[in-house]
């Protein structure tokens, strides 16, 4: 049941042109990444043959591609899941998923995975485009794994907060703001503090997405980083869940 | 009170924050019946239905769908719902093909009925041409349809609908009509309006909703009991009499002037002066060429409930 709407939510998405427009935009910058970091490698590679233990191409060049990805996932997803339950709220469809035979677990769950379908599809085509470096070289897969991994629990993370979001409203824009502020803040709240290390900055350095995210673009899948990501979405889909079931005890 | 009953009410109340939408609601529909709920705007008509379909949680009272208590075991229950909202909930960008088998599919129909379960719905609501078009691009009247379409596609034993012929014309509203009285045969169907027409037309059962509180309850032969036991006459006439000359007929009770040789004559219940008048139209030469025994009309029966009602209440307070 979950998976038909999950598939119902992703084929919804690829009918607006907003989904082909975000994949096209996202591809087309990431490429422009890709293509100065391998310029930017070529430049140095003279210099950083000589050194012993040096940055190879996978750090210079995959780490590098998928650091600036996340920000522009930052972007996009805010974009993707903002109509994912404040449009159908507007256009009052819910009453087609809260009249069926379906728990509100089913139907968060559902629109959850749709939207995450589509990131996976981005994701993918992400993860592609390092792989053409083989041509002329090796990787180290091992970290491209890790950094493929942490991309996509980043962009899961992403999803949860806008579903959450599009959950609380609804205005679709109210809910992308709302979602870009969120994950903004999450991203940089380690910047307060930083210059001290207390125990203050540590606490808020944990609570940083953008921290665990480099733990794991470093190839180090460390099980801390991976729950803090699965905690992460776990809380915000039970909120998503919550906050539908408040739907009908409005008061 | 019958356990067969496929919606049942007990006791419902429901508070948006002090404001009391629903007081004491209580209500029965069994199988085989159309039970309108009628009422004027913000009578509590669409919280009740929403309330039935499980799209808005109760503040205290039970209700039960199809035998099984919906607060209980909400998804067992909604099985057995379909459910149309005031404004039908349709997606736009989905022909009506997607947007119906992804209601059945909604609704847990094995995929191997899902085809006929699909056929059924668009032919019982003339949607059979229209499959591959966009809902969007649907005008009203076709997307009140897939309203309906998705309402009763899993044939569930409950339908409810929410002023299914608002905005429609009046083709499609008989249309529609004679959808809702085929439904019967095998649903049990509840729908609110304030059209009371369509009422009379499609209700085996009324109950009239004011203020949140249930204050008739009758089957369309009692209604049209009601409706007979009018208490006044209309009559035209080419050379028009004194009020004092019609007033002086036994059994008139009360004159009002229309203008132009229009007269209302009120009098008691069951007591027509509609003979007396008529002999004395001859022999005073009144020139008289119409009379009319004024019905009640359900719209009047209406209006004396809702104000004497509130008269009541005010009292009460």
């Amino acid at each position: 049941m979950i998976a038909h709407i999950a598939a119902q939510e992703f084929r919804r998405l690829f009918l607006s042109p907003l989904a082909w427009t975000v994949l096209a935009v996202v591809q087309f910058i990431i490429a422009y990444f890709f293509l100065s970091a391998v310029d930017n490698y070529l430049l140095w590679q003279p210099r950083l043959a000589a050194i012993e233990g040096a940055p190879g191409v996978t750090d210079l060049v995959v780490a590098q591609v998928y650091g600036s990805s996340s920000l522009l996932l930052l972007f996009a997803v805010p974009l993707m899941t903002m109509r994912v339950i404040s449009e159908e709220r507007r256009a009052q469809t819910l009453a087609v998923l809260f009249s069926a035979p379906l728990s509100m677990t089913e139907i968060v769950l559902g629109k959850y995975l749709g939207v995450l379908g589509f990131f996976l599809v981005q994701v993918a085509l992400i993860g592609v485009m390092p792989l053409s470096l083989l041509l002329g070289g090796g990787l180290d897969f091992g970290m491209y794994a890790a950094g493929l991994l942490g991309i996509t629990l980043l962009v899961a993370s992403f999803i949860a907060v806008g579903v959450f979001m599009s959950a609380l409203t609804a205005q679709p824009t109210i809910a992308a703001v709302s979602t870009f502020g969120i994950l903004l803040l999450l991203w940089i709240v380690d910047w307060a503090g930083q210059a001290r290390a207390d125990e203050m900055s540590g606490t808020l350095a944990h609570f940083s997405m953008l921290r665990h995210y480099e733990v794991l673009l470093k190839g180090v899948v460390n099980s801390a980083d991976v729950i803090y990501y699965l905690l992460f979405i776990v809380t915000f889909l039970i909120l998503s869940v919550r906050r539908l079931d408040a739907d009908r005890l409005q008061h | 009170m019958s356990d067969t009953a496929l919606i049942k009410l007990t006791n419902v109340y429901r508070y948006y924050g002090d404001t009391c939408a629903l007081h004491d609601v209580s209500l029965e529909v069994d199988k085989g019946e159309v039970l309108g709920l009628l009422g004027p705007n913000g009578a509590g008509k669409s919280t009740t239905l929403q309330i039935i379909s499980g799209n808005l949680a109760p503040s205290a009272g039970q209700v039960w769908v199809n035998g099984i208590d919906l607060l209980d075991k909400p998804k067992a229950a909604k099985a057995g719902l379909g459910y149309l909202p005031d404004q039908p909930p349709l997606y736009r960008e989905l022909t009506v093909d997607e947007f119906l088998t992804y209601c059945a599919r909604l609704n847990r129909i094995p995929v191997a009925q899902r085809r006929v379960a699909l056929d059924t719905a668009k032919q019982r609501c003339g949607l059979t041409e229209v499959g591959r078009r966009l809902i969007g691009n649907l005008s009203k009247g076709y997307q009140q349809r897939v309203g309906i379409a998705q309402a009763i596609i899993h044939s569930p034993p409950v339908v409810v609908l929410d002023e299914p012929t608002v905005g429609l014309d009046p083709l499609q509203m008989r249309e529609i009509r004679a959808l809702i009285r085929e439904l019967r045969r095998e649903h049990g169907v509840i729908l609110s309006t304030h059209i009371l027409p369509e009422v009379q037309a499609v209700c085996d059962r009324v109950q009239i909703i004011n203020r949140g509180k249930l204050v008739l309850n009758d089957t369309i032969e009692g209604l049209g009991r009601r409706m007979q036991h009018g208490s006044s006459l209309l009559i035209a006439v080419r050379q028009p009499p004194s009020e004092a000359q019609l007033a002086a007929v036994p059994g008139v009770e009360q004159v009002e002037s229309l203008g132009e040789g229009r007269f209302r004559l009120h009098h008691l219940l069951d007591r027509s002066p509609a003979e007396a008048v008529v002999e004395r139209a001859v022999s005073e030469a009144w020139g008289l060429y119409e009379l009319v025994p004024e019905r009640l009309s359900l719209e009047q029966i209406f209006v004396d409930i809702a104000t004497s009602d509130s008269a009541s209440s005010a009292e009460a307070a």
